[in-house]
Protein backbone atom coordinates (compact mmCIF):
# COMPACT_ATOMS: atom_id res chain seq x y z
CA UNK A 1 0.00 0.00 0.00
CA UNK A 2 2.57 2.47 1.16
CA UNK A 3 4.82 1.51 -1.74
CA UNK A 4 2.02 2.23 -4.17
CA UNK A 5 1.57 5.63 -2.63
CA UNK A 6 5.24 6.45 -2.99
CA UNK A 7 5.20 5.40 -6.63
CA UNK A 8 2.14 7.49 -7.31
CA UNK A 9 3.76 10.46 -5.64
CA UNK A 10 6.94 10.03 -7.70
CA UNK A 11 5.03 9.85 -10.96
CA UNK A 12 2.96 12.84 -10.00
CA UNK A 13 5.92 14.94 -8.99
CA UNK A 14 7.72 14.09 -12.22
CA UNK A 15 4.67 15.11 -14.19
CA UNK A 16 4.60 18.40 -12.30
CA UNK A 17 8.33 18.95 -12.60
CA UNK A 18 8.49 18.21 -16.32
CA UNK A 19 7.08 21.54 -17.53
CA UNK A 20 9.47 23.33 -15.18
CA UNK A 21 12.38 21.53 -16.85
CA UNK A 22 11.02 22.27 -20.30
CA UNK A 23 14.30 23.92 -21.25
CA UNK A 24 15.56 22.45 -24.49
CA UNK A 25 18.67 20.36 -24.75
CA UNK A 26 21.19 20.48 -27.59
CA UNK A 27 23.34 17.39 -27.96
CA UNK A 28 26.78 18.05 -29.47
CA UNK A 29 29.27 15.36 -30.41
CA UNK A 30 32.38 14.97 -32.54
CA UNK A 31 35.96 16.05 -33.10
CA UNK A 32 38.17 16.37 -30.06
CA UNK A 33 39.99 19.14 -31.95
CA UNK A 34 36.88 21.31 -31.88
CA UNK A 35 35.79 20.11 -28.43
CA UNK A 36 37.76 22.60 -26.27
CA UNK A 37 36.28 25.54 -28.19
CA UNK A 38 32.78 24.15 -27.81
CA UNK A 39 33.26 23.52 -24.09
CA UNK A 40 34.57 26.99 -23.39
CA UNK A 41 31.99 28.77 -25.54
CA UNK A 42 29.28 26.39 -24.31
CA UNK A 43 29.76 27.36 -20.67
CA UNK A 44 29.35 31.05 -21.41
CA UNK A 45 26.43 30.31 -23.75
CA UNK A 46 24.57 28.33 -21.08
CA UNK A 47 25.15 31.11 -18.56
CA UNK A 48 23.59 33.55 -21.01
CA UNK A 49 20.71 31.18 -21.93
CA UNK A 50 19.69 29.31 -18.75
CA UNK A 51 16.78 27.68 -20.62
CA UNK A 52 19.08 25.91 -23.08
CA UNK A 53 21.16 22.98 -21.90
CA UNK A 54 24.14 21.80 -23.91
CA UNK A 55 25.33 18.21 -23.71
CA UNK A 56 28.82 18.21 -25.20
CA UNK A 57 31.00 15.16 -25.77
CA UNK A 58 34.02 14.36 -27.90
CA UNK A 59 34.63 11.11 -29.71
CA UNK A 60 36.11 12.09 -33.03
CA UNK A 61 34.87 13.71 -36.22
CA UNK A 62 33.66 10.36 -37.56
CA UNK A 63 31.61 9.61 -34.47
CA UNK A 64 30.09 13.08 -34.48
CA UNK A 65 28.98 12.88 -38.10
CA UNK A 66 27.73 9.35 -37.46
CA UNK A 67 25.66 10.63 -34.54
CA UNK A 68 24.26 13.47 -36.66
CA UNK A 69 23.22 11.00 -39.34
CA UNK A 70 21.62 8.73 -36.75
CA UNK A 71 19.78 11.68 -35.24
CA UNK A 72 21.63 11.28 -31.93
CA UNK A 73 22.98 14.81 -31.91
CA UNK A 74 21.95 18.19 -33.24
CA UNK A 75 25.46 19.46 -33.90
CA UNK A 76 28.46 17.45 -35.07
CA UNK A 77 31.91 18.97 -34.59
CA UNK A 78 34.37 18.02 -37.30
CA UNK A 79 37.97 18.83 -38.14
CA UNK A 80 37.45 17.68 -41.72
CA UNK A 81 34.88 18.00 -44.47
CA UNK A 82 32.27 15.25 -44.65
CA UNK A 83 33.32 12.18 -46.67
CA UNK A 84 31.41 10.89 -49.70
CA UNK A 85 30.42 7.72 -47.88
CA UNK A 86 29.03 9.74 -45.01
CA UNK A 87 27.07 12.06 -47.32
CA UNK A 88 25.50 9.02 -48.95
CA UNK A 89 24.61 7.50 -45.58
CA UNK A 90 23.08 10.84 -44.56
CA UNK A 91 21.04 11.07 -47.74
CA UNK A 92 19.74 7.55 -47.15
CA UNK A 93 18.50 8.62 -43.71
CA UNK A 94 17.03 11.90 -45.01
CA UNK A 95 19.59 14.06 -43.22
CA UNK A 96 21.25 17.03 -44.97
CA UNK A 97 24.49 17.90 -43.18
CA UNK A 98 25.28 21.61 -43.51
CA UNK A 99 28.78 22.80 -42.63
CA UNK A 100 29.56 26.04 -40.82
CA UNK A 101 33.24 26.92 -40.46
CA UNK A 102 33.95 28.29 -36.99
CA UNK A 103 37.75 28.53 -36.86
CA UNK A 104 41.02 27.91 -38.67
CA UNK A 105 43.54 25.38 -37.51
CA UNK A 106 47.07 25.42 -38.83
CA UNK A 107 49.34 22.40 -38.55
CA UNK A 108 52.98 23.08 -37.77
CA UNK A 109 55.90 20.66 -38.14
CA UNK A 110 57.91 20.68 -34.92
CA UNK A 111 61.38 19.57 -33.82
CA UNK A 112 63.36 19.58 -30.58
CA UNK A 113 64.57 23.11 -29.68
CA UNK A 114 68.21 21.91 -29.88
CA UNK A 115 67.79 20.84 -33.50
CA UNK A 116 69.83 23.03 -35.87
CA UNK A 117 67.25 22.64 -38.64
CA UNK A 118 64.75 25.50 -38.43
CA UNK A 119 63.25 25.45 -41.89
CA UNK A 120 62.21 22.81 -44.44
CA UNK A 121 60.36 22.71 -47.73
CA UNK A 122 57.10 20.83 -48.28
CA UNK A 123 58.96 18.40 -50.53
CA UNK A 124 61.55 17.69 -47.83
CA UNK A 125 58.80 17.12 -45.25
CA UNK A 126 57.10 14.71 -47.63
CA UNK A 127 60.33 12.77 -48.21
CA UNK A 128 61.05 12.58 -44.48
CA UNK A 129 57.57 11.21 -43.76
CA UNK A 130 57.70 8.83 -46.72
CA UNK A 131 60.96 7.42 -45.37
CA UNK A 132 63.08 8.60 -48.33
CA UNK A 133 65.15 10.96 -46.19
CA UNK A 134 66.32 9.02 -43.15
CA UNK A 135 69.13 11.09 -41.65
CA UNK A 136 69.28 14.70 -40.44
CA UNK A 137 72.60 14.92 -42.32
CA UNK A 138 70.69 14.85 -45.63
CA UNK A 139 68.86 18.01 -44.55
CA UNK A 140 72.02 19.78 -43.40
CA UNK A 141 71.82 18.74 -39.78
CA UNK A 142 73.93 16.44 -37.62
CA UNK A 143 74.55 12.80 -38.47
CA UNK A 144 71.73 10.97 -36.72
CA UNK A 145 68.64 9.04 -37.67
CA UNK A 146 65.39 10.98 -38.02
CA UNK A 147 62.71 9.72 -35.66
CA UNK A 148 59.47 10.39 -37.51
CA UNK A 149 56.43 11.03 -35.31
CA UNK A 150 52.97 11.18 -36.78
CA UNK A 151 49.37 11.23 -35.53
CA UNK A 152 47.37 8.03 -35.79
CA UNK A 153 45.87 7.48 -39.23
CA UNK A 154 42.28 8.24 -38.29
CA UNK A 155 42.81 11.60 -36.62
CA UNK A 156 41.68 14.72 -38.43
CA UNK A 157 45.18 16.12 -37.98
CA UNK A 158 46.73 13.15 -39.81
CA UNK A 159 44.18 13.46 -42.59
CA UNK A 160 45.01 17.13 -43.03
CA UNK A 161 48.75 16.38 -43.05
CA UNK A 162 48.24 13.49 -45.46
CA UNK A 163 46.28 15.65 -47.84
CA UNK A 164 48.28 18.89 -47.68
CA UNK A 165 51.82 17.58 -47.21
CA UNK A 166 51.96 13.95 -48.31
CA UNK A 167 49.78 14.40 -51.41
CA UNK A 168 49.02 10.70 -52.01
CA UNK A 169 52.44 9.50 -50.84
CA UNK A 170 52.15 7.10 -47.92
CA UNK A 171 53.50 7.96 -44.50
CA UNK A 172 56.01 5.16 -43.87
CA UNK A 173 54.89 2.30 -41.60
CA UNK A 174 57.88 2.93 -39.32
CA UNK A 175 56.55 6.33 -38.22
CA UNK A 176 55.63 6.55 -34.54
CA UNK A 177 51.88 7.06 -34.35
CA UNK A 178 50.82 9.12 -31.35
CA UNK A 179 47.23 9.43 -30.23
CA UNK A 180 47.09 13.14 -29.39
CA UNK A 181 48.72 16.53 -29.99
CA UNK A 182 49.92 16.42 -26.39
CA UNK A 183 51.60 13.06 -26.88
CA UNK A 184 53.42 14.36 -29.97
CA UNK A 185 54.71 17.42 -28.07
CA UNK A 186 55.79 15.18 -25.20
CA UNK A 187 57.67 12.81 -27.52
CA UNK A 188 59.40 15.63 -29.43
CA UNK A 189 60.37 17.54 -26.29
CA UNK A 190 62.17 14.44 -24.99
CA UNK A 191 63.87 13.46 -28.25
CA UNK A 192 66.46 15.64 -30.05
CA UNK A 193 66.24 13.49 -33.20
CA UNK A 194 62.48 13.59 -33.60
CA UNK A 195 60.21 15.48 -35.97
CA UNK A 196 56.44 15.69 -35.61
CA UNK A 197 53.48 17.94 -36.33
CA UNK A 198 50.83 19.56 -34.12
CA UNK A 199 48.01 22.09 -34.31
CA UNK A 200 49.22 25.71 -34.10
CA UNK A 201 47.36 26.11 -30.79
CA UNK A 202 49.45 23.39 -29.16
CA UNK A 203 52.79 24.96 -30.03
CA UNK A 204 54.76 25.73 -26.86
CA UNK A 205 58.30 26.44 -25.75
CA UNK A 206 59.25 22.79 -25.28
CA UNK A 207 59.34 22.33 -29.07
CA UNK A 208 60.34 24.45 -32.05
CA UNK A 209 57.94 25.12 -34.94
CA UNK A 210 59.61 24.95 -38.36
CA UNK A 211 59.05 27.40 -41.17
CA UNK A 212 57.78 25.66 -44.30
CA UNK A 213 58.68 26.88 -47.78
CA UNK A 214 60.01 30.00 -46.06
CA UNK A 215 56.62 30.82 -44.53
CA UNK A 216 56.18 31.51 -40.81
CA UNK A 217 53.49 29.55 -38.97
CA UNK A 218 51.29 32.46 -37.91
CA UNK A 219 47.57 33.04 -37.67
CA UNK A 220 47.54 35.62 -40.46
CA UNK A 221 49.38 33.26 -42.81
CA UNK A 222 46.94 30.46 -41.99
CA UNK A 223 43.85 32.53 -42.82
CA UNK A 224 45.30 33.84 -46.06
CA UNK A 225 46.31 30.24 -46.89
CA UNK A 226 49.91 31.40 -47.34
CA UNK A 227 50.81 28.83 -44.72
CA UNK A 228 50.67 25.60 -46.72
CA UNK A 229 49.22 23.41 -43.99
CA UNK A 230 46.03 25.01 -42.70
CA UNK A 231 42.42 23.88 -42.55
CA UNK A 232 39.01 24.99 -41.37
CA UNK A 233 37.17 23.55 -38.37
CA UNK A 234 33.49 22.90 -38.87
CA UNK A 235 30.27 22.24 -37.11
CA UNK A 236 27.64 20.25 -38.99
CA UNK A 237 23.91 20.64 -38.51
CA UNK A 238 20.96 18.89 -40.17
CA UNK A 239 19.83 21.58 -42.59
CA UNK A 240 20.47 25.27 -41.87
CA UNK A 241 20.73 25.93 -38.11
CA UNK A 242 17.37 26.89 -36.63
CA UNK A 243 15.94 27.93 -33.27
CA UNK A 244 18.18 27.25 -30.29
CA UNK A 245 20.84 25.66 -32.49
CA UNK A 246 20.98 28.86 -34.52
CA UNK A 247 21.42 30.87 -31.31
CA UNK A 248 24.43 28.72 -30.46
CA UNK A 249 25.92 28.97 -33.96
CA UNK A 250 25.50 32.75 -33.93
CA UNK A 251 27.14 32.83 -30.51
CA UNK A 252 30.12 30.82 -31.79
CA UNK A 253 30.58 33.12 -34.78
CA UNK A 254 30.24 36.33 -32.75
CA UNK A 255 33.66 38.05 -32.78
CA UNK A 256 33.19 39.31 -29.21
CA UNK A 257 31.98 35.95 -27.83
CA UNK A 258 32.63 32.53 -29.37
CA UNK A 259 35.46 33.68 -31.60
CA UNK A 260 37.25 35.00 -28.49
CA UNK A 261 37.14 31.48 -27.09
CA UNK A 262 38.53 30.18 -30.37
CA UNK A 263 41.58 32.40 -29.93
CA UNK A 264 41.93 31.46 -26.25
CA UNK A 265 42.12 27.78 -27.14
CA UNK A 266 44.88 28.48 -29.65
CA UNK A 267 43.04 28.30 -32.94
CA UNK A 268 42.59 31.14 -35.36
CA UNK A 269 39.29 33.06 -35.33
CA UNK A 270 37.31 33.49 -38.54
CA UNK A 271 38.24 36.75 -40.30
CA UNK A 272 35.62 39.44 -39.76
CA UNK A 273 33.77 40.21 -42.94
CA UNK B 1 6.71 -20.56 8.04
CA UNK B 2 5.25 -20.12 4.56
CA UNK B 3 6.54 -16.58 4.59
CA UNK B 4 10.10 -17.83 5.12
CA UNK B 5 9.82 -20.29 2.27
CA UNK B 6 8.54 -17.53 0.02
CA UNK B 7 11.40 -15.26 1.00
CA UNK B 8 13.88 -18.06 0.36
CA UNK B 9 12.43 -18.62 -3.12
CA UNK B 10 12.59 -14.93 -3.96
CA UNK B 11 16.22 -14.72 -2.88
CA UNK B 12 17.11 -17.84 -4.85
CA UNK B 13 15.41 -16.57 -7.98
CA UNK B 14 16.94 -13.11 -7.79
CA UNK B 15 20.42 -14.57 -7.36
CA UNK B 16 19.83 -16.83 -10.35
CA UNK B 17 18.66 -13.86 -12.39
CA UNK B 18 21.77 -11.88 -11.45
CA UNK B 19 24.01 -14.74 -12.53
CA UNK B 20 22.11 -15.11 -15.80
CA UNK B 21 22.41 -11.39 -16.45
CA UNK B 22 26.19 -11.45 -16.50
CA UNK B 23 26.11 -14.48 -18.78
CA UNK B 24 23.68 -12.70 -21.11
CA UNK B 25 25.83 -9.59 -21.10
CA UNK B 26 28.86 -11.66 -22.11
CA UNK B 27 26.90 -13.43 -24.85
CA UNK B 28 25.59 -10.12 -26.10
CA UNK B 29 29.06 -8.58 -26.25
CA UNK B 30 30.55 -11.59 -28.05
CA UNK B 31 27.66 -11.67 -30.52
CA UNK B 32 28.05 -7.95 -31.20
CA UNK B 33 31.83 -8.34 -31.62
CA UNK B 34 31.37 -11.05 -34.26
CA UNK B 35 28.50 -9.29 -36.01
CA UNK B 36 30.57 -6.11 -36.39
CA UNK B 37 33.88 -7.82 -37.19
CA UNK B 38 33.00 -10.59 -39.61
CA UNK B 39 31.54 -8.42 -42.41
CA UNK B 40 35.11 -7.39 -43.28
CA UNK B 41 35.84 -10.89 -44.56
CA UNK B 42 33.01 -10.80 -47.12
CA UNK B 43 35.35 -8.90 -49.44
CA UNK B 44 38.75 -8.88 -47.70
CA UNK B 45 40.52 -12.21 -47.44
CA UNK B 46 41.53 -13.47 -44.02
CA UNK B 47 45.06 -14.18 -45.31
CA UNK B 48 45.48 -10.56 -46.43
CA UNK B 49 44.12 -9.43 -43.08
CA UNK B 50 46.23 -11.63 -40.84
CA UNK B 51 49.46 -11.87 -42.86
CA UNK B 52 49.31 -8.42 -44.47
CA UNK B 53 52.33 -6.25 -43.63
CA UNK B 54 50.75 -2.83 -44.11
CA UNK B 55 48.04 -1.02 -42.17
CA UNK B 56 46.63 1.97 -44.10
CA UNK B 57 43.02 1.92 -42.95
CA UNK B 58 41.98 5.35 -44.15
CA UNK B 59 43.01 4.95 -47.77
CA UNK B 60 40.48 4.17 -50.50
CA UNK B 61 40.38 1.20 -50.63
CA UNK B 62 41.79 0.57 -47.15
CA UNK B 63 44.75 -1.72 -46.52
CA UNK B 64 44.21 -3.82 -43.40
CA UNK B 65 47.27 -6.00 -42.75
CA UNK B 66 47.60 -6.67 -39.05
CA UNK B 67 50.62 -8.97 -38.97
CA UNK B 68 52.99 -6.30 -37.52
CA UNK B 69 50.34 -5.36 -34.95
CA UNK B 70 49.79 -9.01 -34.01
CA UNK B 71 53.52 -9.66 -33.66
CA UNK B 72 53.82 -6.41 -31.68
CA UNK B 73 51.21 -7.67 -29.21
CA UNK B 74 52.88 -11.07 -28.89
CA UNK B 75 56.36 -9.54 -28.51
CA UNK B 76 55.36 -7.12 -25.78
CA UNK B 77 53.42 -9.81 -23.90
CA UNK B 78 56.24 -12.37 -24.06
CA UNK B 79 58.86 -9.83 -23.01
CA UNK B 80 56.82 -8.45 -20.13
CA UNK B 81 56.06 -12.02 -18.98
CA UNK B 82 59.77 -12.77 -19.02
CA UNK B 83 60.15 -9.96 -16.47
CA UNK B 84 56.92 -10.40 -14.57
CA UNK B 85 56.82 -14.17 -14.00
CA UNK B 86 60.10 -14.45 -12.07
CA UNK B 87 59.44 -11.19 -10.23
CA UNK B 88 55.89 -12.14 -9.28
CA UNK B 89 56.53 -15.76 -8.36
CA UNK B 90 59.74 -15.10 -6.42
CA UNK B 91 58.10 -12.25 -4.53
CA UNK B 92 55.26 -14.60 -3.65
CA UNK B 93 57.71 -17.26 -2.45
CA UNK B 94 59.57 -14.71 -0.35
CA UNK B 95 56.40 -13.34 1.18
CA UNK B 96 54.87 -16.68 2.01
CA UNK B 97 57.85 -18.89 2.79
CA UNK B 98 60.65 -16.68 4.03
CA UNK B 99 59.42 -13.30 5.20
CA UNK B 100 58.37 -12.76 8.76
CA UNK B 101 54.60 -12.56 9.03
CA UNK B 102 54.85 -8.88 9.99
CA UNK B 103 56.91 -8.11 6.90
CA UNK B 104 54.35 -9.96 4.80
CA UNK B 105 51.53 -8.03 6.39
CA UNK B 106 53.22 -4.77 5.37
CA UNK B 107 54.49 -5.67 1.89
CA UNK B 108 51.52 -7.55 0.50
CA UNK B 109 49.03 -4.68 0.67
CA UNK B 110 51.55 -2.49 -1.16
CA UNK B 111 51.87 -4.98 -3.98
CA UNK B 112 48.11 -5.18 -4.21
CA UNK B 113 48.00 -1.40 -4.23
CA UNK B 114 50.20 -1.51 -7.32
CA UNK B 115 47.35 -3.35 -9.03
CA UNK B 116 45.03 -0.51 -8.10
CA UNK B 117 47.09 2.08 -9.99
CA UNK B 118 45.12 3.20 -13.05
CA UNK B 119 46.86 2.09 -16.24
CA UNK B 120 46.84 5.64 -17.57
CA UNK B 121 49.01 6.71 -14.63
CA UNK B 122 51.52 3.94 -15.32
CA UNK B 123 51.38 4.79 -19.01
CA UNK B 124 52.14 8.41 -18.26
CA UNK B 125 55.11 7.48 -16.09
CA UNK B 126 56.38 5.23 -18.88
CA UNK B 127 56.07 8.03 -21.38
CA UNK B 128 57.51 10.87 -19.32
CA UNK B 129 60.09 9.18 -17.08
CA UNK B 130 61.06 5.76 -18.37
CA UNK B 131 61.16 6.52 -22.12
CA UNK B 132 63.67 9.41 -21.88
CA UNK B 133 65.73 7.29 -19.47
CA UNK B 134 65.91 4.36 -21.91
CA UNK B 135 66.72 6.75 -24.73
CA UNK B 136 69.58 8.20 -22.73
CA UNK B 137 71.04 5.01 -21.27
CA UNK B 138 70.76 2.73 -24.31
CA UNK B 139 71.23 5.49 -26.88
CA UNK B 140 68.04 4.29 -28.58
CA UNK B 141 66.42 6.20 -31.44
CA UNK B 142 63.34 6.57 -29.33
CA UNK B 143 62.43 5.63 -25.77
CA UNK B 144 58.89 4.83 -26.86
CA UNK B 145 59.56 1.23 -27.79
CA UNK B 146 59.03 -2.46 -27.13
CA UNK B 147 61.22 -2.54 -24.02
CA UNK B 148 59.57 0.54 -22.50
CA UNK B 149 56.06 -0.86 -22.95
CA UNK B 150 57.14 -4.29 -21.66
CA UNK B 151 58.62 -2.81 -18.48
CA UNK B 152 55.49 -0.77 -17.76
CA UNK B 153 53.29 -3.81 -18.47
CA UNK B 154 55.43 -5.75 -16.01
CA UNK B 155 54.26 -3.39 -13.28
CA UNK B 156 50.71 -4.26 -14.25
CA UNK B 157 51.06 -8.04 -14.27
CA UNK B 158 53.36 -8.47 -11.25
CA UNK B 159 50.61 -7.70 -8.69
CA UNK B 160 48.24 -10.19 -10.34
CA UNK B 161 50.86 -12.91 -10.59
CA UNK B 162 52.27 -12.28 -7.12
CA UNK B 163 48.97 -12.00 -5.32
CA UNK B 164 47.38 -15.14 -6.82
CA UNK B 165 50.62 -17.16 -6.49
CA UNK B 166 50.91 -16.10 -2.89
CA UNK B 167 47.37 -17.28 -2.19
CA UNK B 168 48.23 -20.60 -3.82
CA UNK B 169 51.37 -21.00 -1.71
CA UNK B 170 49.44 -20.00 1.38
CA UNK B 171 46.92 -22.76 0.70
CA UNK B 172 49.62 -25.45 0.79
CA UNK B 173 49.06 -27.24 4.11
CA UNK B 174 51.70 -26.53 6.76
CA UNK B 175 51.97 -30.26 7.44
CA UNK B 176 53.68 -30.72 4.06
CA UNK B 177 56.43 -28.25 4.91
CA UNK B 178 56.85 -29.69 8.38
CA UNK B 179 57.02 -33.23 7.00
CA UNK B 180 59.65 -32.25 4.46
CA UNK B 181 61.75 -30.37 7.00
CA UNK B 182 61.40 -33.25 9.45
CA UNK B 183 62.86 -35.61 6.85
CA UNK B 184 65.96 -33.46 6.77
CA UNK B 185 65.30 -31.42 3.62
CA UNK B 186 66.68 -27.90 3.64
CA UNK B 187 64.36 -24.96 3.38
CA UNK B 188 65.21 -24.42 -0.30
CA UNK B 189 64.68 -28.13 -1.05
CA UNK B 190 61.33 -27.92 0.70
CA UNK B 191 60.28 -24.90 -1.32
CA UNK B 192 61.49 -26.32 -4.62
CA UNK B 193 60.42 -29.95 -4.28
CA UNK B 194 57.39 -29.79 -2.06
CA UNK B 195 55.72 -26.41 -1.76
CA UNK B 196 56.09 -25.22 -5.38
CA UNK B 197 54.77 -28.45 -6.96
CA UNK B 198 51.86 -28.42 -4.52
CA UNK B 199 50.99 -24.84 -5.50
CA UNK B 200 51.69 -25.32 -9.20
CA UNK B 201 48.12 -25.08 -10.39
CA UNK B 202 47.55 -21.81 -8.58
CA UNK B 203 50.82 -20.38 -9.85
CA UNK B 204 50.00 -21.48 -13.40
CA UNK B 205 46.64 -19.76 -13.19
CA UNK B 206 48.34 -16.65 -11.81
CA UNK B 207 50.79 -16.54 -14.71
CA UNK B 208 48.07 -17.00 -17.33
CA UNK B 209 45.89 -14.29 -15.79
CA UNK B 210 48.90 -11.96 -15.60
CA UNK B 211 49.66 -12.59 -19.28
CA UNK B 212 46.09 -12.08 -20.38
CA UNK B 213 46.12 -8.79 -18.52
CA UNK B 214 49.24 -7.77 -20.44
CA UNK B 215 47.95 -8.73 -23.88
CA UNK B 216 44.65 -6.92 -23.47
CA UNK B 217 46.12 -3.81 -21.84
CA UNK B 218 45.43 -0.77 -23.98
CA UNK B 219 46.38 2.51 -22.36
CA UNK B 220 49.96 1.51 -21.57
CA UNK B 221 50.76 0.26 -25.06
CA UNK B 222 49.02 3.24 -26.60
CA UNK B 223 51.15 5.67 -24.62
CA UNK B 224 54.46 3.83 -24.29
CA UNK B 225 55.03 1.54 -27.26
CA UNK B 226 55.68 4.19 -29.92
CA UNK B 227 52.94 3.17 -32.31
CA UNK B 228 54.90 2.19 -35.42
CA UNK B 229 53.24 -0.58 -37.41
CA UNK B 230 56.44 -2.46 -38.19
CA UNK B 231 57.85 -5.85 -37.22
CA UNK B 232 60.18 -5.22 -34.26
CA UNK B 233 63.83 -6.00 -35.10
CA UNK B 234 65.26 -5.17 -31.68
CA UNK B 235 64.23 -4.48 -28.11
CA UNK B 236 64.33 -0.79 -28.92
CA UNK B 237 62.07 -0.89 -31.96
CA UNK B 238 58.82 1.04 -31.67
CA UNK B 239 55.79 -1.23 -32.02
CA UNK B 240 52.03 -0.89 -32.31
CA UNK B 241 50.19 -3.66 -30.46
CA UNK B 242 46.60 -4.44 -31.47
CA UNK B 243 44.73 -2.75 -28.59
CA UNK B 244 46.57 0.51 -29.31
CA UNK B 245 45.25 0.52 -32.87
CA UNK B 246 41.70 -0.07 -31.75
CA UNK B 247 41.85 2.65 -29.11
CA UNK B 248 43.50 5.24 -31.35
CA UNK B 249 41.33 4.70 -34.40
CA UNK B 250 37.87 3.55 -33.34
CA UNK B 251 36.59 7.02 -32.57
CA UNK B 252 37.38 8.31 -36.03
CA UNK B 253 36.45 5.29 -38.11
CA UNK B 254 33.32 6.01 -40.16
CA UNK B 255 30.44 3.90 -38.86
CA UNK B 256 30.16 0.44 -40.50
CA UNK B 257 33.00 1.23 -42.90
CA UNK B 258 35.65 -1.38 -43.72
CA UNK B 259 37.95 0.32 -41.23
CA UNK B 260 35.31 0.00 -38.50
CA UNK B 261 34.77 -3.68 -39.30
CA UNK B 262 38.54 -4.28 -39.42
CA UNK B 263 38.96 -2.81 -35.93
CA UNK B 264 36.24 -5.13 -34.65
CA UNK B 265 37.95 -8.03 -36.42
CA UNK B 266 41.09 -7.17 -34.42
CA UNK B 267 38.84 -7.19 -31.37
CA UNK B 268 37.72 -10.75 -32.23
CA UNK B 269 41.35 -11.84 -32.50
CA UNK B 270 42.16 -10.26 -29.12
CA UNK B 271 39.11 -11.86 -27.58
CA UNK B 272 40.17 -15.30 -28.89
CA UNK B 273 43.70 -14.78 -27.57
CA UNK B 274 42.61 -13.85 -24.04
CA UNK B 275 40.05 -16.67 -24.18
CA UNK B 276 42.91 -19.07 -24.95
CA UNK B 277 44.92 -17.77 -21.99
CA UNK B 278 41.94 -18.15 -19.68
CA UNK B 279 41.15 -21.66 -20.93
CA UNK B 280 44.78 -22.68 -20.42
CA UNK B 281 44.63 -21.16 -16.92
CA UNK B 282 41.56 -23.13 -15.97
CA UNK B 283 42.97 -26.31 -17.55
CA UNK B 284 46.11 -25.96 -15.44
CA UNK B 285 43.97 -25.38 -12.37
CA UNK B 286 41.91 -28.46 -13.25
CA UNK B 287 44.78 -30.78 -14.10
CA UNK B 288 46.99 -30.13 -11.13
CA UNK B 289 44.23 -29.75 -8.62
CA UNK B 290 45.50 -30.88 -5.28
CA UNK B 291 42.95 -32.98 -3.44
CA UNK B 292 44.13 -33.38 0.11
CA UNK B 293 47.79 -34.23 0.61
CA UNK B 294 47.71 -37.88 -0.39
CA UNK B 295 48.72 -37.46 -4.03
CA UNK B 296 52.08 -35.84 -3.34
Amino acid sequence: MSLGKICACAVLSMAVAAPAMASSQIVINGSTTVLPVMQKAGEAFMAAHPDIHLSISGGGSGNGIKALIEGQCAIAMSSRAIQDKESKAAAAKGVTPVATAIAYDAIVPVVHPDNKIKSLTSAQLRDVYAGKIKNWKELGGKDSKIVVISRDTSSGTFECWNELVMKKTRVMPGALMQASNGAVIQAIAKNPNAIGYVGLGYLNKSVHGLTVDGKEPTAANAISKVWPISRELYIYTNGQPQGDVKKLVDYLLDPSKGQKNVAEIGYIPMPTK
Amino acid sequence: MRNYRFKEAVIQKSLAITATLSLLALLGIVLFLFLEGLPLFSHYSFTDFFFGQLWYPTEEPGVFGIFPLFIGSIAVTVLSSAFAIPLGVFTAIYLNEIAHSNTRRIIKPFIELLAALPSVVLGFLGMVLLAPFLQEVFNADTGLNLLNAAIVLTFMSVPTICSISEDALHAVPGSLREGSLALGATRWQTIRRVVLPAALSGIGTAIMLGMSRAIGETMVVLMCAGGAGILPDSLFAPIRPMPASIAAEMAEAPFRSDHYHALFAIGILLFLLTLCFNIIASRIAEKHRQVGTSSL
